[in-house]
């Protein structure tokens, strides 16, 4: 076996494609991950609402409720290793007519099937005392205690982080244009002419998963992508509730909610629409009126002058609405981990456990747990809500601390090198895995400064700095010399 | 942690900072500027081109040689200056307060009686006014896009749009033209520009640049970089998408209004105004917390630099009074924006003493009457020409005026009419 041959290589590294990826970190493998983004978390995971799920939206039939669930209970233990931004809120769905509360009682059974631990109905009055911040029209709803949210790209990259602290590869900007199989090994080629090869092929693409299974002679099917658009609000917003609130779902999706995210802003959306473009993140005039008129139907003191930002993020989904977590019945030595929508991110723990169980089943590999298995990861200081003598103290350590580059979130300069030196150097990168630019004035400030770190650290000239990879450039070109 | 005592501490060392602290220490009081930035001057510094010091010093002067005025009468009155510091927590204890600021020296606690915040604004983005589309890059407020071309030497890209008819986008457009780039055109949604005539003939108008008024950008094409941008009429209200046009362009720079930063104020107790989003300020530029004052674009967004001066110093006077303790105990009145006004700040007015007002208009005039009144009494009137939303109004109430007014200073209420 020469160095470029891995015994399981991953395809994505979104919250699918990372968890997988730690999980098999901790046997005795030689494993990658391979990404056709310069950074982990930049496509399905890097868009969403963030939330662990409470188990009751889906049947108990379903892979998703099993996987929902398991994935929800495995979350402490994550966060007492990797220690990303996460909180158990709960999620409160609010009903507003006796119509409404019939579906809240079948979402009860629902969750008490599938197992949700601590789930009621609550009337009107005790809601109300939970969440003081209601609509007082509220006719009662469903409370789950055990729901919560998470900071989605924290969450990846320190799984991806941890992975390559056990020893895996993580290969950037390799997008997959072909592949060959002799029978015992995958060649797997990038569209700028490198290769790698491996043993076991799991496609954790997101929304290019059929593309990807096509790639390697798998079974046809067909992702769909659906549009979620979503409202960030200033931290000063007065409407940021204490739990998750959920309107009483519809057919297809679970409807807009108004979540206080673990960053301590709040987030109105997702709207859920079909679209056919894989790329469209676009957003639309109609559907901000349409999630604000809803959000301020659940939430008081939800205002338009709170507006920080805005996004989309595209589900991929499956015809059958259902994940598909398998042993590929016609690509050999291949596994496919396709339509993982929500609860995803939820699930996405469970996920790896289950496919390193096909991988041990299925596929006869061997796993043998790493006995130099190092679950914690490194922790850098954040400045942000700390007290003068502890931002003291560590200015003290490290001057760069001192140095607040970005504003509104209070990020200081070592944050930001500290993301450089873990391989984030792009903008993008940069802002989700220290939120430098996500605060109210996203980027005004603070741009030109990463800009500058960056370029010292690593040599790359201003110019040729991007956002997210490929030709995302911030600025043109240098115009005017250095002064002497 | 360092530990230093003054009488006051001005928060930001742009044009309103730099004015109240000589103003301070002209008096005689200990006094020092905290600056985040790597020098003072504040946003000044990348304003290159002329236009700034007309009123103030009766010559057109650039944003740094404007600055350098004010940065010579620091140095020369003795106010201390600390760069690259930035100032993160106010603290009251009483009549005294803790300004906390964090440099690569540690965090020093600042000891004084009297805090004046004078941290500017920033800039309205995309999030802020909700335009819809795709998320390339390329597109940034109008004053980053300034700094990385006047002072990084950057040029942000070749082909831009501009949204909103500001000053700095209209500034921005020129300065542009003149580095080689192309702008396609200024789209604002208002049917007259937000921006200063004169910037709107030299910027616009020399250079042929397009000015599409009554319109809004309804989307922002493009997956890497901008590719273009939907132009639409705005009727009622609403983009009518019936309307759209797109325009080609790499670049869209965002030139639709300011916002006072008042984060820390409001960490600090300050309460602010909705109309200006900066705090409410007395007759002495104090807020409602003792001790703590507001001047420049943080406590309202000014047009001219020459009036945040003028208010900045008239603030460091103020102060000086709080220090010296021998301020007029007479009662303060509140003075309130009537028709068609969309502020006037301050909010409180003292009689006895000459005291200047800023105000805008919330439409455009081409002839009106400024009427300041208290219940019937009209206590003067003043016919005004072109009066815009844009461009700042002001007046001075005389003790002449408010002479005959009774000794609890009743509410004055000042209207705009049309004649």
């Amino acid at each position: 076996m020469n160095s470029m041959d891995y015994d399981v290589v991953v395809v994505g590294s979104g919250v699918v494609g990372a968890s997988i990826a730690r999980l098999l970190s901790s046997y005795e493998l030689k494993a990658a991950v391979i990404e056709k983004f310069p950074d982990a978390c930049f496509g399905v995971s890097k868009a969403n609402s963030g939330i662990i799920h409470g188990a009751f939206h889906h049947a108990t039939t379903t892979l998703k409720a099993r996987l929902e669930l398991k994935g929800n209970m495995m979350y402490d233990q994550l966060h007492k290793e990797l220690g990303f931004p996460f909180k158990r809120t709960g999620i409160i769905v609010a009903a507003f007519s006796s119509e409404e509360m019939k579906t809240v009682r079948l979402l009860y059974k629902q969750g008490v099937a599938n197992g949700a631990p601590g789930i009621e109905i609550c009337g009107s009055e005790r809601l109300l005392n939970l969440e003081p911040g209601l609509n007082p029209d509220i006719a009662g709803g469903l409370y789950a205690p055990f729901a919560g949210v998470v900071e989605p790209y924290r969450f990846v990259f320190s799984l991806m982080e941890s992975a390559q602290l056990n020893g895996l590869d993580f290969i950037r900007d390799f997008e997959v244009v072909r592949s060959s199989y002799d029978g015992k090994l995958h060649q797997v080629f990038s569209s700028d002419g490198r290769a790698v090869a491996a043993s076991f092929v799991i496609n954790a693409a997101g929304l290019y998963a059929d593309k990807i299974s096509e790639i390697f002679n798998g079974e046809k099917f067909k992702i769909h992508p659906r549009k979620g658009e979503e409202f960030l609000l200033d931290r000063n917003s007065p409407a940021r509730p204490n739990n998750v609130i959920f309107p009483v779902p519809a057919k297809e999706s679970k409807g807009m909610l108004v979540i206080p995210t673990v960053e301590g802003t709040t987030m109105i959306g997702p709207t859920s629409e079909k679209i056919d473009d894989k790329e469209d993140s676009s957003t639309t005039y109609s559907n901000m009126e349409r999630i604000f008129l809803q959000a301020s139907r659940m939430v008081s003191g939800i205002s338009r002058r709170d507006v920080i930002t805005s996004f989309s993020g595209l589900r991929p989904v499956l015809e059958n609405e259902d994940f598909l977590i398998e042993k590929s019945q016609m690509a050999p030595a291949f596994i496919q981990v396709a339509g993982i929508q929500s609860p995803g991110l939820t699930a996405a723990p469970a996920i790896a456990e289950y496919v390193l169980e096909i991988l041990s089943k299925d596929c006869g590999l061997k796993l043998e747990k790493k006995k130099s298995f190092i679950p914690e990861i490194s922790r850098t200081e954040k400045i942000y809500g700390i007290s003068p003598e502890k931002l003291d103290e560590l200015i003290e350590k490290n001057p760069a601390y001192g140095n607040i580059v970005c504003r509104c979130e209070q990020i200081s300069e070592a944050e930001i090198v500290d993301a450089i030196r873990k391989g984030h150097t792009t903008i993008d990168g940069i802002k989700f895995y220290t939120r430098s630019g996500m605060g109210r004035c996203q980027g005004g400030f603070c741009t030109y400064k990463i800009l500058k770190i960056i370029s010292r650290e690593t040599g790359i000239p201003i110019d040729h700095i991007t956002r997210r990879g490929n030709g995302s450039f911030i600025t043109g070109e240098r115009i005017s010399g250095e002064l002497k | 942690m360092i530990k230093k005592t003054y009488d006051a501490i001005i928060i930001g060392g742009g044009a309103a900072g730099l004015s109240a602290a000589w103003n301070v220490a002209k008096a005689g009081f200990s006094t020092a500027i905290i600056e985040r930035e790597n020098c003072l001057g504040g946003i000044l510094n990348q304003c290159i081109h002329t236009g700034f010091g007309l009123h103030r010093f009766g010559k057109e002067l650039s944003g740094p040689e404007y600055a350098e005025m004010d940065i010579d009468l620091v140095a020369a009155n003795k106010v201390d200056s600390f760069i690259n510091t930035t100032v993160f927590e106010i603290r009251s204890n009483g009549i005294l307060k803790s300004v906390f600021a964090s440099s690569a020296e540690g965090v020093t606690e600042f000891e004084t009686r009297a805090v004046i915040l004078s941290m500017g604004c920033r800039e309205r983005n995309r999030g802020n006014l909700g335009i819809p589309g795709t998320r390339p890059s390329g597109i940034m407020t109008a004053g980053l896009a300034q700094r990385l071309l006047n002072i990084e030497g950057y040029l942000p890209g070749r082909k831009a749009v501009i949204i909103g008819s500001g000053d700095i986008g209209l500034i921005m457009a020129r300065r542009l033209t003149w580095s080689g780039a192309i702008v396609m055109g200024v789209i604002e949604i208002l049917p007259y520009p937000s921006g200063l005539a004169r910037n709107i003939a030299q910027c616009l108008d020399d250079f042929e640049i397009p000015l599409y008024l009554g319109h809004t950008v309804s989307a922002i094409n493009g997956k890497e970089r901008v590719e273009s941008v939907d132009v639409s009429p705005f009727k009622d209200g609403v983009p009518s998408l019936s309307g759209t046009f797109k325009i080609d362009c790499d670049t869209v720079l965002i030139s639709a209004g300011l916002i006072p930063e008042n984060e820390l104020s409001v960490k600090a107790g300050v309460k602010l105004s909705n109309a200006t989003g900066g705090p409410y300020v007395d007759s002495s530029m104090m807020t409602n917390v003792p001790g703590i004052f507001a001047c420049g674009n943080v406590l309202h967004v000014h047009d001219l630099v020459d009036y945040v001066s003028e208010e900045s110093e008239n603030c460091g006077s103020a102060v000086v009074s709080y220090l010296s303790s021998d301020e007029c105990s007479c009662t303060q009145g509140n003075i309130s924006a009537g028709s068609n006004i969309k502020y006037i700040v301050p909010s409180k007015y003292r009689t006895g003493i000459p005291q200047k007002f800023y105000m805008r208009s919330l439409m455009p005039f081409e002839n009106a009457m400024l009427t300041v009144k208290c219940a019937d009494k009209i206590l003067f009137e003043r016919k005004l020409k072109y009066v815009r939303p844009p461009e700042m109004q002001s007046f001075t109430l005389t003790p002449e005026m408010t002479d005959g007014l009774n000794e609890n200073s009743p509410e004055i209420n000042v209207s705009l009419t049309e004649v």
